[in-house]
């Protein structure tokens, strides 16, 4: 009967211990990713979209940086952060308002409401299309699927409101571009309206879905002349 | 290994622990910097958009 040296018992008790370390490293590791991924990731991005709209009010009147449009009616933006515009959705609340950017890749997303590129933009016949996170990121479409029929949908540009009033929502594959189409989910057919589609993920912390809303244009005025205020209410049970 | 690291540092307990916070500050710091704002976008569940596939 042969009984372990004593040296053979330390080596095997040091790498036990040190596998025991490197997993507790590991999942302290991955807790503190969570908690950058839930928590932080709002914390930067509410940071700067709250930039992003002091700087849209601070620079309504540049005369330096007039608001032109292309043929499809987008507002060419200028500057890093890409932001046109700014959007309202009374059903989220009376102080709930969020940058929106050009483009709907990564980067844009963590900044704000991205507008799908190659879309007509605001108040033109066709869909104005807009993508934004449902968790994380400030998540500013976490309440998407609490909106109904007859909701409002308000786009501020520098010269414009536009306010768009919710028709439908939807569930769909992630693939499934024709709710962004220019009529939507009828690819391939000319517009005669000027609609918006929303679009986030669904379920909430997943990606196997998307949460569509889409709406069409109820209205529109000139920044000077403000909108009725009935446009501004917000609904009964609106989240807070 | 974190045994190790104790040895490893200078000065008194009160000193060692010190460094210690500041290395796991330093470390959470870089992790929250870069680190993890360069594998987010490979995690599956921040898609928001529909996409042709």
């Amino acid at each position: 009967m042969t009984v372990a040296t004593a040296p053979d018992r330390d080596i095997a008790y040091l790498v036990r211990r040190t596998i025991g370390e490197v997993l507790i490293t590991v999942g302290v590791v991955l807790l503190l990713f969570a908690s950058w991924q839930l928590w932080w990731t709002d914390v930067e991005s509410n940071a700067a979209a709250r930039t992003s709209i002091d700087a849209f009010y601070g620079n309504l009147d540049d005369p330096k940086n007039p608001e032109k449009l292309d043929a499809k009616g987008m507002p060419i933006t200028i500057g890093e952060d890409g932001v046109f515009g700014i959007i309202r959705i009374p059903r989220f609340g009376k102080d709930w308002v969020r940058p929106l950017v050009e483009n709907t890749d990564w980067y844009p997303l963590t900044r704000g409401v991205g507008h799908y590129k190659g879309t007509v933009g605001p108040g033109t016949v066709g869909n104005f299309a807009l993508a934004g996170h449902r968790t994380t990121y400030g998540r500013p479409f976490h309440n998407i699927d609490l909106m109904v029929p007859g909701d409002k949908i308000i786009v501020e540009t520098k010269s414009t409101y536009f306010v768009y009033e919710m028709t439908a929502s939807e569930i769909v594959a992630p693939w499934n571009m024709s709710v962004i189409a220019p009529v939507p989910d009828k690819p391939g057919v000319k517009p005669t309206e000027a609609m918006i589609t929303l679009t986030s993920c669904h379920p909430k912390f997943s990606a196997a879905q998307r949460f569509i809303v889409h709406g069409k244009l109820l209205m529109k005025a000139k920044r000077a002349d403000g909108l009725p205020g009935d446009m501004w209410a917000v609904p009964d049970g609106a989240v807070q | 290994m974190y045994a190790a690291l104790w040895r490893v540092l200078p000065g008194s307990t009160a000193l060692k622990i010190l460094q210690c916070l500041v290395l796991a500050l330093a470390i959470v710091a870089v992790l929250f910097l870069w680190v993890f704002p360069a594998i987010a976008p490979l995690m599956p569940f921040n898609e928001t958009t529909v996409e042709g596939g």
